[in-house]
């Protein structure tokens, strides 16, 4: 063993910061990931000349950049828990039905204190918090099949992406119940300095977690549980408590993300709200560069990959398109934004041009 | 015990078998002899080339050089399905039927009887019958076979095998999941199949029934034949010192200057500690600052003493007691909390957290230690991470690499800090020298030695009898699963060691 | 000229627009089986609790079976029904259109007549009474030929499309399309799914109002009244006045347009009716009077501009 390698050099570390942000996993993938977004605001540009413009309407910002970021406000959400169940080799599937539950929830709750009920619990800041701890509810039951029933994870979340959408129903009683509060309208369509709030909260939750689990050691944890059960048992983890809290986590950002789309709309549909959201949200995990084996995970880039997903929904409504492409255009993208992500793929594309050089 | 053989030709015999993977030589020009009717052993330690060996011989690896010859021809085996076509079957330690169909059904499972193009599942279940009674074995053939144990899900296998008209059938662990009166039966079919002539070959790592059933055996270490024996001529204590590669020295060689301490109290105690079907009830004291071997060979439960220790299986009987207080070492957190570290036997599996940095794989245990809100500042966790690996030589560009990127004897250095930076009262360490290159193997071994000096109480197990007495203050002896003795200062040098593991 | 033919199509349309099939009660004493599809929407259900209602206020016995979206399962209850013997009649929603001839077959040889509600079969017509259920395309029409009136035949469209391949969602488009392919002032400019979804159908808005010039978009077709609410939504943060900058009509008259109706925000919609009872009913009542009957009954399709005009066809 030579002496030399042991040396530690004294900055190593500090570059080791910046190394490791740019190289492992994000590397050239983050890069990539930025550039597959440009490209299809790019194209949405080319497509409508008005793409990038704003306009303010009653201290209100219109345009479709706005549009992009306010419908992926709920996706970030979604995809922020679906990125640490991951990390835990894990995945929440109940995440659309979990959303149905909470629009559900607090819909069918506001409607009493509309009704007149004078209870605190119906007042609309409590019902806020009864629906996202419901959700909370949701995600404890995930964790527990999970971490101690052992389930396997696709199969536990798919009970409750299965059932929770007949729980929603039986709480509005089949209907699409309707409200007219503001306040808990606000969380869905507020709007602040002319910017939609969910964007707000996307970014403040995004920035929160990301504290919560970079500047804690629940992160490394969490990884470590997900590259190896077995070695983190050993090492004295308490694995089974990490893997509850994520699905915890993820049952409550999804119950949030269930207020958003119930206060946009002031109505919460049991039967469609959330509907194929846990797909869409796995989707930008992977994009994001967040391993489905578990391990390393990357937040956001995982919001990264939702924009991806809603600019390209977005650049299709725009579009002239007929609506019957659109599946098929989104897989081709998606597939083209995977690819050009995979060094392999990378290499094996240029390979021709560079044998000639 | 029926002596075929020593004149006739042999059924298998196998000449200069060679197979290099890309880093290591498995097996080095190894001769093996298997006659009709025999049994005929295979043991050595991990890493030995018996698993490399059977799979040659079963196709599922090619051989690089040598010959192999069956019955007078010389063959080739290219998958396992070519093999069993040829004549030799295996039945693995992990039954490979299918637990949801029959026992007949798995018996000619692919091959059954057929009657005007359908299959006769009569004819099937009465053979099924018959060749089961012809080995003594009386069941109802049209049960599943996951209704049946181990033991006769593996009769089973064997006689699958055997009615693939095998003239060789190879057992590979086929005891170590069953109780006597299960092994009594396996082994009765054992005797009848030697009496139909067919050749045996049996790997086990338990002493007692190699001398039970087996006729001849060959033993094989870092991949190279050390020796071939009729059982009924040599004794046991020959045997383990082929198999650890030791002479015996008929003085007692370099004894040990009785370690000068004084050991008042035991840092740890354990009265009585067992699992069934693991480990027998055992008594074991560590004092601070001790260094105590656990030697024995593979399989006789050294790995189930410190996993039961350390709580990663729990025990089913007996007392732990740490400074003389009674403790549950119900799990490996409740042991880390009692000032416990174990550095395990699988490093791949069980050690490392491959995509992981050096830095993280070093911090985990104290962070988990202190919980998660409780963190560990980067600048703390660098400061950690650099002191053990200057205070180690691991050799690493730097603490952010993954340590998957590191040699086998940095990642073992690696776990080790991890233990090292909680400053534990007793390291168990699981075969801490076992695949890595001869210099990191001198490093850690004077680590151990240095821990001790500290204070710390050390179990460690090994195969390598010379670093066992090197180190060791005290040696614990295991075999089949029992504590079978203690070896302490003066007394403890490899002669002693082997005569105490072969003794009976 | 133009006129003339603009009155034309109006007059035709607005002639088939007449509410078909009013109730006209009894049935008292029959025992009728009921197969419903499940309970996937909100307008799945107002259908099974009118069916209810309706043959309770008839006094008619109805056995209900809900068939969580699967065949097997009203096949099954058919067979009970009929093995039991206690049924005068069987009114089958189905899930879906093709394997249903062995089942109606059974029905006939026991003398059960069945009526199909809402989806269609594709089995021999003279295996069952009748078909009861609205005209997807001529829903469509409706809706065009009113926007057609309202904007004397010039009007550039957004139209929010259901659900992409589903029958309400294309029959809707065809029938809407054909209308306005007849005025060449009429021109769809923008077609994008809200999959039915009240919050789609303002995302899809809010990106037409941000990529298109609003002033350029004179009316929004919604395939359901869900969307239509979403898209007024959008239409109210973008600034402008829906129902008069931007006219709204769609399909459905859940009771939440009538809401959007009283306050000024939405112009018209179409019934989808969930009130197919009463015609069912009336058709198992005249069969067994040994009338013929059409193979056909369409129910609902009326247009409505007010919430009293609704309520006054009640």
């Amino acid at each position: 063993m030579s002496l030399k390698e042991n040396s530690v050099q004294p900055d190593a570390s500090r570059w080791g910061l910046v190394r490791r942000g740019i190289s492992s996993g994000g590397g050239s993938r983050l890069l990539w990931t930025v550039v597959a977004l440009l490209v299809i605001l790019l194209v949405n540009r080319a497509i409508s000349p008005t793409f990038f413009d704003l306009r303010l309407v009653n201290d209100r910002l219109i345009g479709s950049t706005i549009n992009i970021l306010d419908n992926a406000a709920p996706f970030v959400l979604l995809a922020i828990g679906m990125t640490l169940v991951i990390a835990t080799k894990g995945i929440d599937l109940s995440v659309g039905a979990v959303m149905a539950i909470s629009a559900a929830t607090a819909v069918m709750l506001i409607r009493n204190y509309e009704a007149g009920a004078t209870e605190f619990y119906y007042q609309p800041g409590f019902v806020m918090l009864i629906a996202l701890a419901v959700g909370a509810i949701c995600g404890l039951w995930n964790g527990l099949l999970v971490a101690f029933f052992n389930l396997q994870p696709i199969i536990a979340t798919l009970i409750l992406m299965v059932a929770g959408r007949g729980v929603a129903q039986l709480i509005t009683n089949g209907q699409s119940p309707t409200f007219t509060d503001e306040t808990l309208a606000f969380i869905g369509r507020g709007v602040v300095f002319g910017v939609p709030f969910p964007v707000f909260l996307a970014i403040g939750v995004l920035i929160v977690v990301t504290l919560l689990v970079r500047r804690t050691a629940l992160g490394l944890f969490i990884e470590a549980v997900g590259v190896n059960d077995r070695a983190s048992y050993y090492t004295g983890l308490q694995a089974s408590l990490i893997k509850l809290s994520v699905y915890m986590l993820s049952g409550v950002l999804a119950a949030l993300a269930g207020l958003i789309v119930a206060g946009e709309v002031k109505s919460a549909d049991p039967h469609t709200a959330g509907l194929y959201s846990e797909l869409d949200a796995i989707l930008a995990v992977v994009i994001g560069g967040t391993s489905l084996l578990g391990g390393r995970f990357y937040l956001a880039q995982s919001a990264l990959g939702v924009l991806i997903i809603q600019a390209l929904l977005v650049g299709l409504y725009v579009s002239s398109l007929h609506p019957t492409t659109n599946l098929v255009v989104k897989a081709i993208v998606v597939l083209a934004v995977l690819l050009l992500q995979s060094p392999e793929f990378r290499q094996f594309a240029t390979q021709p041009f560079r044998r000639t050089t | 015990m029926v002596m075929q053989g020593q004149d006739k030709t042999p059924l298998l015999e196998v000449r200069g078998l060679t197979k290099t993977f890309p880093s290591t030589v498995a097996l080095a020009g190894v001769d093996f002899t298997l006659h009709r009717g025999d049994v005929h052993v295979l043991v050595g330690e991990n890493g030995a080339g018996k698993s490399t060996l059977i799979k040659v011989i079963t196709g599922v690896y090619q051989k690089d050089a040598g010959s192999i010859v069956l019955d007078g021809k010389s063959i080739n085996p290219q998958s396992p399905k070519h093999a069993q076509d040829l004549g030799i079957s295996t039945v693995y330690q992990e039954v490979n039927l299918i637990p949801t169909l029959s026992v007949a059904e798995n018996i000619f499972l692919g091959r059954q009887p057929m009657r005007f193009g359908m299959i006769d599942m009569k004819t099937a279940n009465r053979r099924a019958k018959q060749l089961l009674l012809d080995f003594g074995v009386d069941i109802d053939v049209t049960r599943n076979l996951s209704a049946y144990s181990v033991a006769i899900q593996q009769i089973v296998a064997v006689v699958r095998g055997v009615d693939l008209s095998a003239k060789v059938l190879i057992l590979d662990e086929p005891t170590s999941s069953l109780d006597r009166p299960e092994v009594e039966m396996l082994f009765s079919v054992i005797q009848s199949l030697k009496q139909r002539g067919i050749g045996i070959i049996l790997i086990t790592h338990f002493l007692d029934q190699v001398y039970e059933i087996g006729d001849r055996i060959t033993v094989l270490r870092n991949g190279h034949k050390v020796g071939e024996h009729q059982l009924s001529e040599l004794s046991r204590v020959q045997l383990i010192t082929e198999m650890l590669g030791k002479e015996l020295s008929h003085e007692n060689g370099v004894g040990k200057a009785k370690s000068n301490q004084v050991f008042a109290n035991p840092f740890l105690s354990v009265k009585g500690f067992a699992r069934r079907g693991e480990v027998e009830p055992f008594n074991l004291d560590i004092q601070p600052g001790e260094i105590v071997g656990l030697a024995g060979l593979l399989g006789s439960g050294r790995t189930e003493v410190a996993h039961l220790i350390f709580g990663i299986e729990q025990n089913d009987g007996g007392d732990a007691y740490v400074n003389g207080q009674p403790v549950k070492l119900s799990s490996p957190r409740k042991a880390i909390q009692q000032g416990f570290g174990l550095c395990p036997e699988d490093r791949k599996v069980e050690g490392i957290f491959a995509e992981l940095s050096v830095r993280e794989n070093i911090i985990l245990a104290l962070q988990a230690k202190m919980g998660w809100f409780n963190t560990l500042s980067r600048s703390k966790q660098d400061a950690l991470a650099d002191e053990m690996i200057k205070a180690l030589s691991i050799a690493t560009s730097s603490a952010d690499k993954p340590i998957k990127e590191l040699s086998g004897g940095n990642q073992q250095k690696v776990i080790l800090a991890r233990w090292l930076i909680s400053n534990p009262d007793l390291l168990i360490l699981d075969e801490p020298t076992r695949g890595i290159d001869v210099g990191a193997h001198a490093e850690i071994v004077q680590i151990i030695k240095k821990l001790a000096q500290q204070g710390k109480a050390m179990l460690i197990i090994s195969s390598e009898l010379a670093e066992v007495v090197d180190y060791s203050d005290r040696v614990v002896i295991m075999r089949d699963r029992k504590k079978v003795g203690e070896l302490e200062g003066e007394d403890i040098n490899e002669t002693t060691i082997m005569k105490a593991i072969a003794a009976h | 000229m133009r006129f003339a033919k603009l009155a034309l199509v109006v007059s035709l349309l607005l002639a088939l627009v007449v509410p078909f099939a009013t109730a006209q009660g009894g049935g008292e004493g029959l025992t009728i089986g009921f197969s419903q599809i499940g309970s996937e929407s909100a307008w799945r259900t107002a259908f099974t609790d009118a069916v209810r209602a309706e043959a309770e206020a008839r006094g008619i016995n109805l056995l209900f079976s809900d068939a969580q979206q699967s065949q097997e399962n009203q096949i099954a209850a058919i067979r009970a029904w009929l093995a039991q013997g206690d049924v005068d009649a069987i009114i089958l929603a189905p899930v879906i259109a093709t394997g249903w001839d062995d089942v109606l077959e059974e029905a006939q040889d026991a003398g059960v007549p069945v009526v199909i509600v809402d989806r269609n079969v594709d089995s021999d017509p003279s295996l069952y009474v009748t078909r009861v259920s609205s005209d997807f395309v001529h829903e469509g029409r409706l809706a065009a030929a009113w926007l057609v009136q309202a904007t004397s035949g010039n009007c550039n469209v957004v139209e929010l499309y259901g659900t992409v391949g589903s029958a309400a969602a294309e029959d809707r488009h065809a029938g809407f399309a054909e209308v306005l392919g007849l005025f060449s002032g009429m021109e769809i400019i923008r077609s994008e799914t809200g999959d039915f979804v009240r919050s789609n159908g303002k995302q899809v808005m809010e990106s037409f109002l941000s990529s298109e010039d609003p002033a350029n978009i004179c009316a929004v077709f919604a395939h359901n009244d869900d969307m239509a609410i979403g898209a007024i939504e959008a239409i109210k943060e973008a600034g402008l006045v829906p129902a008069v900058d931007i006219l709204v009509v769609s399909v459905d008259a859940i009771p939440d347009i009538f809401d959007s109706m009283d306050a000024g925000e939405t112009n018209a919609t179409v019934e989808l009716s969930p009130f197919m009872g009463g015609p069912a009913f009336d058709a198992v009542v005249a069969h067994l009077n040994g009338e013929e009957l059409p193979k056909q009954i369409s129910v609902g399709g009326g247009l409505y501009t007010s919430r009293a005009a609704y309520d006054a066809d009640r």
